[in-house]
């Protein structure tokens, strides 16, 4: 069986198309790394200038010179570079980065995206999530349906302060899959077991759900 | 500007030049990059009413974090504290001005006033919070931000080798900031671990010319260990 988080990041394993370059956030986004196929011709591009990343082996030693950009000891994988902070971020405002996958406090229905701070409790800064979700052409969301107190994180308008706004392509939750339309969030995919009323409860937001055509994951 | 057979020193020789209220650029990104050697001659030197450069806080106990926990730091422009659960604590007791830019403006804030110029224009940020405060013009129906360049008087900047006229070539995820820095200060200090000839670098390899950089100087390898944290596969 298993885990919710083991259920998104095999779904979210399939957005990513043989051939691409793909930055992935910080969080659950970064276990991503372990679900592409190795013979996939896939670059992981890592903000601190690497394109080309991949998780060290079990007993591989750690390269002091070799980070991600969420700490990680990582190593390189053939066809990788390195560069300097601005060609990184080049790369990032030319949408030279397929995709990208990021967490969430909140997003709504209009792909509104806010992941950086909340007001009076945390803001350690931005890094560079505002120019990847502004400027990357294919932003997922990877993120719970709901935070720890069963509140909705899909909203019909976000609260907090956003990092982009209309910036989001698909949302994957543990609870469905979701693509930003003008007319609302349309639901592709529905976890299996559940029921669209429970999604409705689960959410705060248009959903567009069409019974007929609906996956299960 | 430094004179090329001039650059070799001694690093409290380089570090005591700095004065009191320097603005001053950091190399590094979390650990790889961060000039260690350097700032622990900075914080044993005394200097004080600093303003740091640096993509990031560190973490407690390592590198600028030294300085900021001896107080020392009075500003503080970098994109995220994340990993410095102290930083954060000085930020939110008054004790350090912290000014946040997004990562990839901040690099470019800091390339432009290498290149010489004095800003650029950018739609990132248009419409959010970051956006308060900064000055917008229209060109041909398209908005845009000005941004201005950020320069400082020192940069302080890892490098795995150099020649004696200053060259340098970085390693790894160790570049970073390092070269974009190394060319918007208008004192440049780089450590290194091995300092060669010129001539001994192959000139293709080169990453920073000598032109930019007015100090060497050699540490030990093992200056750098200090910044090794256990983190998980």
């Amino acid at each position: 069986m298993l885990s919710d988080q083991q259920r998104m990041l095999t779904r979210a394993a399939r957005e990513v198309i043989d051939g691409q370059i793909v930055n992935l956030g910080i969080g659950l986004p970064t276990r991503l790394f372990h679900y592409l196929p190795d013979d996939m011709n896939v670059l992981v591009h890592s903000e601190n200038g690497l394109l080309g990343c991949r998780p060290r082996q079990e007993g591989e030693a750690p390269d002091i010179d070799m980070i991600d950009s969420g700490g990680a000891y990582i190593t390189t994988r053939p066809g990788a570079s390195v560069f300097d902070s601005a060609t990184s971020f080049a790369m990032i405002r030319r949408s030279r980065v397929d995709v990208t996958f990021m967490g969430a406090f909140e997003v709504d229905q209009e792909g509104n995206l806010a992941n950086w701070k909340i007001p009076g409790k945390f803001s350690p800064g931005i890094g560079g999530a505002m120019e990847l979700a502004q400027k990357v052409a294919r932003l997922v969301v990877l993120c719970s349906h709901n935070d720890k107190h069963g509140n909705p994180k899909i909203l019909t308008r976000c609260q907090l302060p956003l990092t982009a706004s209309r910036c989001i392509s698909r949302i994957i939750t543990e609870k469905a899959v979701m693509d930003v339309t003008p007319e609302g969030l349309e639901v592709v995919e529905i976890a299996e077991g559940l029921s669209v009323d429970a999604l409705r409860e689960a959410t705060d937001a248009t959903l567009l759900i069409d019974e007929s055509r609906l996956g299960r994951f | 500007m430094t004179l090329l057979n001039h650059k070799v020193c001694d690093i409290d020789a380089a570090i005591a030049e700095i004065p009191d209220g320097a603005t001053i650029m950091v190399g590094g990104f979390g650990s790889p990059g961060t000039p260690f050697a350097l700032l622990d001659a900075l914080l044993a030197s005394g200097q004080r009413n600093l303003t740091l450069i640096k993509n990031d806080a560190n973490e407690p106990g390592i590198g600028i974090g030294k300085l900021i926990e001896a107080g020392r730091v009075k500003r503080l422009i970098t994109s995220h504290l994340g990993l410095n659960r102290t930083a954060i604590d000085a930020m939110n007791a008054g004790e350090m001005e912290v000014i946040f830019h997004p990562q990839g403006l901040l690099a470019e804030k800091i390339r432009c006033a290498g290149v010489g110029h004095g800003g650029f224009l950018t739609d990132i940020g248009i419409g959010t919070e970051i956006a308060e405060g900064r000055h917008e013009i229209n060109i041909e129906g398209c908005t845009w931000a000005i941004e201005p360049a950020l320069q400082a008087d020192v940069a302080l900047i890892h490098a795995e080798r150099a020649d004696r006229y200053g060259n340098l070539i970085y390693r790894g995820t160790a570049s970073n900031f390092n070269p974009l820095m190394a060319m918007a200060a208008e004192r440049v200090i780089a450590q290194t671990y091995r300092i060669d000839e010129p001539g001994d670098l192959p000139i293709d390899t080169i990453h920073t010319p000598c032109a930019f950089v007015s100090h060497v100087v050699q540490v030990d390898r093992a200056s750098s260990q200090q910044g090794v944290r256990p983190h998980a596969l």
